[in-house]
């Protein structure tokens, strides 16, 4: 099962990129052959719709859940549509959210985590 | 005739000039396009009758004609459509509302709904139609409110807009297809650096235009030159007065409290009028 | 690190010049001046450019008339006005979105990307500056003004400096919003007139709705006491504390005339009430 990681740089060692839609890369991590792949998050720069852009490209990956930190309503919206479960909050380096997503210690988001435009204006 | 009131910078006094313009003339509009932070009813106070809600097109899904095809969603350059597992999700804060999608859904799926984003009022006071738009909070898209507001143009009277400050797509809309452009400035570099900017977008609209210096005796003297190498003209001079700041402060105009002003106001229109031709 | 932003909802409150003066009051800052749509800031801050940058942003539609077989499609379904009658295109009237592109059966229209602007990496008398200039005309997304409180950040985060102290945009639209969601504090500069407070109410909901910490300084309050009594209940009334009333006075203006910032320029009572309002803010923020 594939679950996409919002990252800072394009490997494990990366932080958890606390943003969503306009995180740098995602790590792509296939639980089951433990092989991961980055992919460069092409909608960071997008004046508007980037979180719909980032979880439409990530929805059209075949991508099973999603950690990241925070998560906005459009984003949201776009990824519970594709049935893609999601868990936020997460910090640390991208290794240590795998394990814990699978050790099961992380739980599912229900509702975005912030307002819209949160990824706007920060690192 | 069409005058519009702008400045490159903001709190210069543009809706000084255009509010007290306004009440020194006979058979008026005053039009405030400053629809994010409208603030010339506070002077005029108008009674208002009308309200016009300003709405534009977002488009609607119906999921029973949809497939899931996608091509709405790759016809949209703002990012408004997302298409996900054969479904289709409208993000209408972000849509512009240029009709893509519906026209090149090919299973016509798509119609276009009304959505609103702002409203137009319309008052009067004495011998002035007012008319102002507000931005609904939340909302990006300035532009067809100011739209709105302009389409109540009465070519009949003299229309004075009050244009919103800086340079970008908002001001443009205001300032499109005006007789004549005021810009309003203050002489100190602030109002200089922005002035030059704004002076660049009325010449690049092609609209005859003239400066108004208010505070006129706070600054330096670059403003002035600034003019002259220009070939500017500068149409008024307004000193800085305690008396004109507290009238305004209270929220009332000026010549109201100080009528001299209103034949300066008469003169500045004279003056437009004669270099319109 | 603590992000500032300095912002007013209308514009000549003297939000430039209280961020003029914090950028000489605090230490170890980075700058940046987000009124990306009419820059001022930098006529206090005299920059010496490090790095320039092209920003672009959106596409325009352009016509290529060898192609062009005058069918007037491109005309039709234009909701912008921005098709000329000779089916060149209007760039200030063009807002991107391509219909006319898509919809030419020549493929005569081409969707050329925008430089809308450029930004800036510049060094100050007080330390590192990050500014832009939105062209003329250009959409004024955020997008910009997002750049560059990201560019300052992470300029601040290398050096290990303690402050990042923004120069807000004036109104409620997209780029006050991207000046302003995050930081820990958004400092609105209110002027004691009913137009000012009119605007400033409109604000602060902006930034209440982003969840944004907010706090008032009046500028200028002795040209009005009423309103600023008005003002203080106010603020009062909704939670919002007052960091300090400024006396208005020619001297400002002299300062900003002679490229300072009143810290600099003179030791008046402005000068040590902007003084009086860092320290407290400072104490506030970094404690």
């Amino acid at each position: 099962m594939k679950v996409a990681v919002s990252s800072g740089g394009t490997t494990l060692e990366s932080n958890v990129d606390p943003r969503f839609g306009r995180c740098a890369n995602y790590i792509i991590y296939d639980t089951e052959s433990d092989d991961y792949k980055h992919v460069e998050n092409k909608s960071s720069q997008a004046s508007g719709g980037a979180g719909i852009q980032a979880a439409q490209m990530i929805s059209d990956m075949d991508v099973g859940s999603v950690i990241t930190g925070n998560i906005g309503p459009n984003a949201f919206r776009v990824l519970s549509a594709a049935s893609i479960k999601i868990y936020s909050g997460a910090t640390g380096s991208v290794k240590d959210a795998i394990e814990k997503f699978k050790k099961g210690e992380y739980k599912q988001t229900a509702a975005p985590d912030v307002g819209s435009h949160f990824g706007m204006g920060r690192k | 005739m069409i005058i519009s009131v702008a400045s490159g910078k903001g709190g210069t006094g543009k809706t000084t000039v255009a509010v007290n313009l306004a009440l020194s003339l006979k058979n008026v509009q005053l039009l405030d396009c400053d629809v994010e932070e409208p603030n010339s009813h506070i002077f005029i106070k108008p009674v208002f009758g009308r309200k016009d809600t300003v709405f534009i097109p977002v488009p609607r899904v119906d999921q029973k004609k949809c497939d899931g095809c996608g091509r709405c969603k790759e016809v949209c350059v703002y990012n408004a459509i997302a298409v996900t597992r054969k479904k289709v999700l409208i993000f209408p804060e972000l849509c512009h509302g240029c009709g893509s999608c519906a026209y090149f859904c090919p299973h016509d799926a798509i119609k276009e709904e009304n959505r609103e984003i702002g409203v137009v009022e319309i008052g009067r006071k004495d011998g002035i139609q007012f008319i102002h738009g507000k931005l609904n909070i939340g909302e990006m898209m300035a532009p067809p409110v100011i739209k709105a507001v302009k389409n109540n143009v009465d070519k009949k009277k003299t229309v004075i807009i009050d244009v919103p400050p800086g340079t970008s797509c908002p001001v443009i809309t205001a300032i499109k297809d005006t007789d004549f452009v005021i810009l309003v400035t203050e002489p100190t570099p602030f109002g200089l650096n922005d002035l030059s900017l704004a002076v660049e977008v009325v010449r690049k609209l092609k609209i005859p235009f003239g400066i108004i210096i208010n505070r006129s005796d706070l600054g330096n003297k670059k403003t002035d030159e600034y003019c002259t190498r220009e070939n500017i003209p500068i149409l008024m001079r307004i000193p800085f007065s305690k008396k004109i700041a507290e009238i305004y402060s209270r929220g009332d105009p000026i010549v109201g409290t100080l009528p001299e002003y209103k034949e300066k106001f008469q003169r500045l229109f004279k003056k437009i009028k004669k270099s319109c031709g | 690190m603590k992000e500032i932003v300095i912002i007013s909802g209308k514009g000549g409150t003297g939000k430039t010049v209280v961020t003029g003066a914090f950028a000489a009051l605090a230490r170890d800052k980075v700058i940046a001046d987000c009124d990306v749509d009419a820059a001022d800031l930098h006529l206090l801050l005299d920059p010496k450019i490090e790095k320039s940058h092209i920003f672009k942003s959106g596409v325009t539609a352009f016509t290529h008339k060898k192609y062009c077989e005058g069918c007037g499609a491109c005309s039709i379904v234009c909701r912008f006005e921005a098709v000329r009658e000779d089916f060149s295109i209007d760039p200030i009237s063009c807002e991107g979105c391509a219909f006319c592109s898509f919809i030419c059966p020549q493929n005569a229209i081409e969707m050329k990307v925008n430089t809308s602007g450029k930004w800036f990496i510049s060094q100050t008398r007080f330390g590192p500056l990050v500014h832009a200039r939105l062209g003329i005309a250009e959409e004024n997304s955020g997008k910009l003004v997002s750049l560059v409180r990201q560019k300052a950040k992470e300029i601040a985060e290398e050096k290990g400096c303690r402050w990042v102290i923004i120069d807000g945009s004036p109104g409620i639209g997209c780029p006050v919003i991207a000046s302003i969601t995050g930081v820990d504090c958004a400092v609105v500069v209110i002027e004691p007139t009913l137009s000012g407070l009119h605007d400033a109410e409109r604000v602060i909901d902006v930034a209440r709705h982003f969840n944004v910490p907010v706090k008032v300084i009046i500028n200028k309050y002795d040209l009005n006491c009423d309103i600023t009594e008005k003002i203080e209940r106010w603020s009062k009334d909704r939670n919002i504390q007052v960091l300090g009333k400024v006396v208005f006075s020619k001297t400002v203006v002299e300062s900003v005339v002679e490229g300072k910032t009143i810290i600099e320029y003179s030791n008046n009572k402005v000068t040590k009430t902007l003084s009086d309002i860092w320290k407290s803010l400072e104490k506030e923020l970094a404690g």
